[in-house]
């Protein structure tokens, strides 16, 4: 594994299960079993009604791409080097989070928002694997 | 609430631009004097302080020797010291204090004594953006940017019209950092930062202080220069980091704070004869319009376009030449107070709007987290 120079998380135990879902190259959302909510990023009460009964479900790691940026001014020896993607995803199950689209040309010319988009997972650790997405077939 | 508080004192620092041989806290106290003077109030008539940005807002109490009996460290990022004044004008409604000093000092450019990160590597910001290269905020604009973008339509060259518009008004203030002309190719052809937004789509970063006094209607009027009333005011807060942004197209905590300020004032966007909206980058004053009701959701483009927003265009529009070219501390929205004051009084000089009666004070905290409104007007 080349040495990975940006940012690794740090799980608490609140986002532990997402983090080792990961490293398994899995995605899982926390849901709430009171209202049926599911959303993102991890925590112990659900954003929506505040219960504190949740469980943690498999997702598609399909998605769109919901809006994105180019950066070319980016974060000091980011691993990807500029100019890279950040995205914001809207996944089939309805959370959005933050991720890189990566497996094609960062230029806005090729990056059409509303785009499939799906999950591969890159390991930056042994312990930690992050959630990237990369364009799907339709 | 209307028009039980006002605004008696505006200041900034002695010095404003890039200055290393001053701490944050210099800014402070330099602003801090200056608004007193300029109310025409001694340090010992402040009985309320508030700030934002510091480990414990009593720091730049202690620093000005100044013991409060009220204290508000409140900080919900830019727009923290318009949320101040809301909360100063509870506060002194409630009378629990009279006399508040809202003060801002901030060595953005240098960073002389300025407060540390406090963000840990299990914080969910490190976990769930910071991973994916969030280089500072221009990467969280520009996603506000371009979802803009592609669900109305709005286009590099609006955005750049606002910091040429904006340009403009920063030439009439000597106060202004950058005063030499701009054009709407200068904007585009300077330099990618975050697509879509480009070097001159952002904000300086800049050394500053700014401060404002705030007392009770009543004693106002005994004071040293015609009182700026609140009319009105609203905050809101949605979210904090860009990624919980509920509507990347649309600021629902603008919207939000927007109509609570008009609600209390009795007023609506077609009364306002000036409007000071934090303009971090040139999108934000864009959504800001569309949220403050100035335009329909959508059209903030095709509002600013053809000059609008310039001096002599029927929509003036931070006429300090604002972030984007006035100042920008990194909390910018104590300057937004202190330029709807002096155009109320009519002190602006080249720069003045004429028959200025309502001005509207916008900011934004965070990545269009929060918001904060005022109405302010000589009249009541």
């Amino acid at each position: 594994m080349p040495e990975h120079t940006g940012p690794v998380p740090v799980p608490t135990p609140e986002t532990r299960p997402y983090w080792e879902a990961a490293r398994r190259h899995a995605l899982e959302l926390p849901r709430c079993r009171t209202c049926g909510h599911c959303f993102f990023y991890p925590r112990a009460a659900c954003p929506r009604c505040l219960s504190g009964d949740l469980e943690w479900v498999r997702a598609s790691g399909r998605g769109t791409l919901h809006t994105f940026t180019v950066v070319h001014r980016g974060m000091r020896d980011f691993p990807l080097g500029t100019p890279y993607v950040i995205a914001i995803v809207e996944l089939a199950e309805g959370p959005r989070l933050m991720t890189n689209l990566v497996g094609v040309e960062p230029d806005p010319a090729c990056l059409r928002i509303g785009m499939p988009v799906e999950v591969v997972f890159e390991d930056v650790s042994a312990e930690v694997a992050l959630p990237r997405f990369r364009p799907a077939p339709a | 609430m209307r028009g039980r508080v006002a605004i008696v004192g505006v200041a900034e620092s002695d010095e404003m631009g890039k200055l290393p041989h001053k701490s944050a806290f210099a800014l402070h106290a330099e602003a801090a004097r200056n608004a007193l003077a300029d109310a025409g109030l001694q340090k010992d008539d402040v009985d309320a302080v508030f700030t934002a940005g510091l480990w414990m807002a009593s720091e730049a109490a202690e620093y000005m020797g100044l013991r409060p009996r009220y204290i508000d460290g409140t900080q919900i990022g830019g727009c923290s010291f318009i949320a101040h004044v809301e909360h100063a004008m509870a506060a002194i409604a409630a009378g629990v204090c009279e006399v508040a000093l809202i003060t801002h000092g901030e060595s953005g450019a240098s960073r002389i004594a300025m407060p540390g990160t406090r963000f840990g590597p299990d914080s969910v910001r490190l976990q769930f953006e910071a991973p994916f290269g969030v280089a500072g905020p221009p990467t969280g604009y520009a996603l506000a940017a371009a979802r803009h973008m592609h669900e109305f339509g709005t286009t590099s060259e609006q955005l750049a019209e606002v910091a040429v518009a904006t340009r403009k008004w920063a030439a009439l203030n000597p106060r202004a950092l950058m005063r030499d002309p701009l054009t709407v190719e200068d904007v585009l052809a300077s330099r990618m930062i975050s697509w879509p937004l480009h070097l001159l789509d952002c904000c300086l970063v800049t050394d500053a202080g700014g401060a404002v006094v705030v007392t009770s209607a009543e004693r106002a009027r005994d004071l040293a220069k015609r009182p700026v009333y609140v009319l009105g005011t609203g905050e809101a807060s949605t979210h904090v980091m860009v990624s919980q942004m509920p509507d990347f197209a649309r600021w629902d905590a603008a919207r939000l704070s927007g109509e609570r300020a008009f609600a209390m004032a009795g007023a609506g966007p077609a009364d306002v004869d000036v409007a000071m909206l934090y303009d971090a980058f040139t999108i934000v004053p864009i959504m800001a319009l569309e949220a403050l009701g100035f335009c329909q959701p959508g059209e903030g483009g095709p509002f600013v376009a053809g000059q609008r927003t310039a001096p002599g265009g029927e929509f003036p529009m931070n006429t300090n030449g604002g972030g984007l070219s006035y100042t920008h501390t990194g909390m910018y929205g104590i300057f937004t107070l202190i330029e709807a004051v002096r155009q109320l009084r009519g002190e602006c000089g080249a720069r003045q709007v004429p028959d200025c009666r309502l001005a509207i004070c916008h900011g934004l905290g965070g990545m269009f987290s929060a918001a904060a409104t005022l109405l302010a007007s000589t009249e009541v």
